[in-house]
């Protein structure tokens, strides 16, 4: 069970959240130029790491807030909590 | 000393004492080049190397494990096998596959306890009932047996149904060539039966890198050394991307963790295997007694091979609902697979832009059902270069072309 720490609403258990996938995910365009390769890939292509990985998180159960964080995929460890709109720390080495 | 499996064979060991047996399968050291390399010891990996040796004659081929064979999702599954798909291209190949399994004891000689002992999918609200009812009108469009029936019929089917359940059990779809076979079985059976065609099974043997040369792959560097090929062939479910990467090349899949449990063994009280999407369960017994319960994958990236609590206790709740009976019985293992899911549920069987390299992959919670058709149609792009009649939608380019084959949503997928 995550213990995921809500930036509005404190510690919380992981049923009372939903993941929206991997953060930082920019789509192409304008739409016109957009090439057939670069669609594909921001529509299904995603860095799946056996390591950190930044993802968004909403708290549905909660405050029904957006934000992001950075969670380890073997260990489940988060190791940071940032807001919507920006970078986060930087990426650990893979 | 005895090869092969049989009653004579029982009885001479029996009465010799059981001292004639020989390794069901060689142990081998790799050598320094291959034909053909398969990366990935589970069933698809195995039935793979199984079928170069005997449908394409290439008889100098490794499989390589970084663990032991049948280790990884092939022995974390819940062992149903199914063809109640939706599209002609899939229902068409898991059905191919179902066909394999149902000869496949024969075929190795190796007793892969195959029960066709039917597959239930319960509607439990008229909506539920309507998806049944195009699903068994799909079904018998691609030439697939399915049986509908109304809710008394699935309770004379189906014994210990609870009386007064909360989601009512309407109607109920049945697969009666469904089942489910011994996993293990599956994995020692085509290991078995590649080696005795000389097929090299090399465990404890982790690629860590690959031999690229302008465009085409030429072998992979492994814990055991180098190991030279020009085709080699990955089947490594839910590590798919990770290794994928070392080539180079870059998959649509993300990751999860997938759990199942069994209970303590009783004595056989379910002979069938009952998936009820609303309930989210997923059931059958095994032949040593345990329930093998199925649950739903934890929706965020995994690779830790254990589920969360949350899945459990719901996977629990789904199964009392159905046989209250159930409710005192205790939970004797839980585990969990990582899977390798795609957006349209539908496999990637088949090259990549990287020549010689070819994948096998995006069998998200179902692949298992798929070992012998899968391994079929590896075997048959790395042996000749194109793809297998029955896996030519399967592509990899599907997702630049949008070709999708949506089995996600057409037969219901949960996940």
């Amino acid at each position: 069970m995550l213990l995921i720490n809500c930036p509005n609403c404190g510690p919380r258990p992981e049923i009372e959240f939903r993941c929206g996938g991997e953060s930082h995910i920019e789509r192409p365009g304008p739409h016109g130029e957009v090439t057939d390769e670069a669609w594909s890939d921001y529509l299904f292509y995603r860095s799946n790491p056996k390591a950190e990985h930044r993802e968004r998180w909403v708290h549905a159960g909660g405050c029904r807030r957006w934000f992001n964080l950075v969670r380890d995929t073997v260990t489940h460890r988060i190791t940071a909590v940032y807001p919507m709109g920006e970078a986060g720390p930087a990426e650990a080495a893979r | 000393m005895t090869v092969r499996y049989s009653a004579l064979s029982l009885l001479r060991e029996g009465l010799n004492g059981q001292r004639g047996w020989e390794p069901a399968w060689r142990d081998a050291s790799p050598k320094a080049r291959y034909d053909a390399v398969v990366i990935g010891g589970g069933g698809h990996g195995l039935a793979t190397a199984y079928y170069l040796a005997k449908n394409h004659g290439l008889t100098n081929v490794a499989l390589i494990e970084r663990g032991w064979i049948g280790g990884g999702n092939t022995g974390r599954n819940t062992t149903i096998i199914r063809s109640n798909y939706f599209y002609p291209e899939t229902a068409q190949f898991f059905e191919f596959a179902l066909k394999l399994y149902e000869g496949l004891s024969r075929d190795l000689n190796y007793n892969i306890m195959f029960s066709q002992r039917g597959m239930w999918m319960l509607g439990h609200d008229r909506h539920g009932l309507e998806m049944l009812r195009r699903s068994a009108n799909a079904m018998r469009l691609n030439g697939i047996d399915a049986e509908l029936h109304d809710g008394d019929a699935v309770r004379a089917h189906i014994p210990g149904l609870n009386g007064t359940p909360r989601f009512p059990i309407l109607g109920g779809l049945n697969q009666p060539r469904g089942g489910s076979a011994r996993h293990d079985a599956v994995a020692w059976g085509y290991a078995r039966a590649a080696s005795a065609l000389g097929v090299d099974i090399i465990q404890n043997c982790e690629v860590t890198d690959f031999l690229i040369e302008g465009g085409q792959v030429r072998g992979v560097e492994t814990s055991l050394g180098t190991i030279r090929s020009e085709t080699i062939g990955m089947a490594v479910a839910g590590h798919s991307g990770v290794l994928a990467a070392k080539a180079g090349v870059r998959l649509p899949i993300s990751s999860y963790a997938l759990q199942a449990f069994v209970s303590e063994p009783v004595k056989p009280c379910l002979d069938t295997v009952i998936l009820s999407p609303a309930t989210g369960t997923y059931l059958s017994q095994s032949d040593k007694g345990e329930l093998v319960i199925g649950a739903g994958l934890d929706l965020y990236l995994s690779y830790a091979q254990r589920g969360n609590l949350p899945w459990m206790e719901r996977a629990a709740a789904g199964v009392i609902e159905l046989f209250p009976a159930f409710s005192r019985m205790r939970f004797l293992r839980q585990w969990a697979g990582i899977v390798d899911v795609v957006h349209d549920s539908t496999p990637i069987i088949g090259k990549t832009n990287l020549g010689g390299f070819y994948v096998n992959c995006g069998w998200g919670t179902g692949g298992f059902k798929a070992i012998p058709a899968g391994g079929w149609c590896l075997a048959h792009a790395m042996a000749t270069g194109e793809p297998h009649s029955l896996a030519s939608a399967f592509t990899l380019d599907r997702f630049r072309t949008g070709a999708l084959i949506d089995e996600a949503s057409a037969s219901g997928i949960a996940h």
